[in-house]
């Protein structure tokens, strides 16, 4: 008996129908933009304001025409994040505890912020500011923060604070979810809180 | 003459075309796997501004979008002025809360706390707008919140 080969199945037709797929993927793709910047918004109560004092607040105004003032002086975009640095990694007092801030670089000013702990960063916007112009500067000072636990991370740890967060997620790592490297990240954190106020519009 | 004719019929083999579905079909997973499917449609300018400092966002299901900008071209009868946007419709500042508690009543209680709510804001909207939506979620207590951004530097 002769043996019948089966016939082929003719194949030439499958990349039409998988073009005409991924056209339709194409067509209807819409990357998800899923990333930002974090931020909390403070409670709605009325608590009687603490006392702080001036030297240990930075203000940030953006006015209605999109400029910016530091501290009652113009300044660029490009030179906010230098000028944050500065003023949270002063050091010039004590923190609560009345400890001084043994870890920070900063020029120790008396005229300038006590600690990182106790540093506020105030923004102030006009109703009429840009909302790209807010995000810019936002971005900035967070990124001043950034920084400064990078830099701590480095000289404490010999590692980077991002990748130190990183391999506290991961899932693959040895020290995913490890009670000491936690300790280590909120100690960092903790000597370098973002406290950034958003003061409502006048 | 025949010097020619004879290089002539020579036939060039065909170029095989049998690995086409197969790179076809390798860009297909790609955007099925890239595709988000969005669920409400815009009906806003969202333009989102960049920012260098970005955090990946967590579970998809514990986000909720609330949207603002300029309503776009087809919505010109709209106005202007920048809208918010709740799931498919313009919404007042007001509905704000109500469509926080939806969300909430969505979701299990466990789960409650750890929502966020993402705001998509076009470039050029007021920040007068942001601070009243801001407003109305610490009204209903929901503080986590996430400027979303593109990745990039925002500086000029």
């Amino acid at each position: 008996m002769a043996k019948r080969s089966a016939p082929e199945v003719n194949a030439g037709s499958m990349a039409d129908i998988a073009f005409l797929l991924l056209i339709f993927f194409l067509v209807t793709t819409t990357i998800e933009v899923d990333s930002g910047i974090s931020s909390k918004l403070p409670p709605d109560e009325i608590i009687d304001p603490p006392i702080i004092k001036q030297k240990n607040i930075f203000t940030v105004e953006l006015n209605k025409d999109n400029q910016m003032l530091v501290e009652n002086e113009l300044m660029d975009v490009k030179d906010l994040k230098a000028a944050a640095l500065k003023f949270i990694d002063n050091g010039g007092g004590e923190n609560a505890e009345k400890k001084k801030c043994d870890y920070c670089n900063g020029a120790k000013d008396p005229s300038s912020s006590d600690h990182p702990q106790k540093a506020i960063i105030s923004i102030t916007h006009s109703r009429a500011t840009d909302y790209n112009t807010f995000i810019v500067t936002y971005d900035q000072l967070v990124s001043a923060y950034t920084e400064l636990r990078e830099r701590l991370a480095q000289r404490l740890y010999r590692r980077s604070f991002k990748e130190m967060e990183l391999t506290y997620d991961d899932s693959k790592s040895p020290q995913f979810k490890s009670e000491k490297l936690k300790a280590k990240i909120d100690d960092i954190k903790d000597k370098y809180p973002r406290i950034i106020s958003k003061a409502e519009p006048k | 003459m025949s010097k020619f004719k004879k290089e002539g019929s020579k036939e060039l083999p065909a170029i095989s075309t049998a690995s086409l579905p197969d790179i076809v079909f390798m860009l297909l997973f790609f955007f099925m796997v890239a595709t988000v499917m969005r669920d409400s449609s815009l009906k806003i300018k969202n333009n989102l501004p960049s920012a260098a400092e970005t955090e990946k966002l967590g579970q998809k299901n514990l986000i909720m979008f609330i949207y603002a900008g300029k309503p776009s071209d087809q919505y010109k009868s709209m106005g202007e002025e920048p809208k918010i946007q709740l799931n498919d419709k313009f919404a007042e500042l007001k509905e704000i809360a109500a469509f926080v508690a939806a969300e909430r009543a969505s979701k299990r209680e466990a789960e409650i706390p750890q929502l966020i709510a993402a705001l998509k804001v076009d470039k050029e909207t007021n920040m007068g707008l942001i601070s009243d939506i801001e407003q109305q979620l610490r009204k209903v207590g929901q503080l986590k919140i996430n400027y979303t951004t593109k990745k990039g530097s925002g500086l000029k």
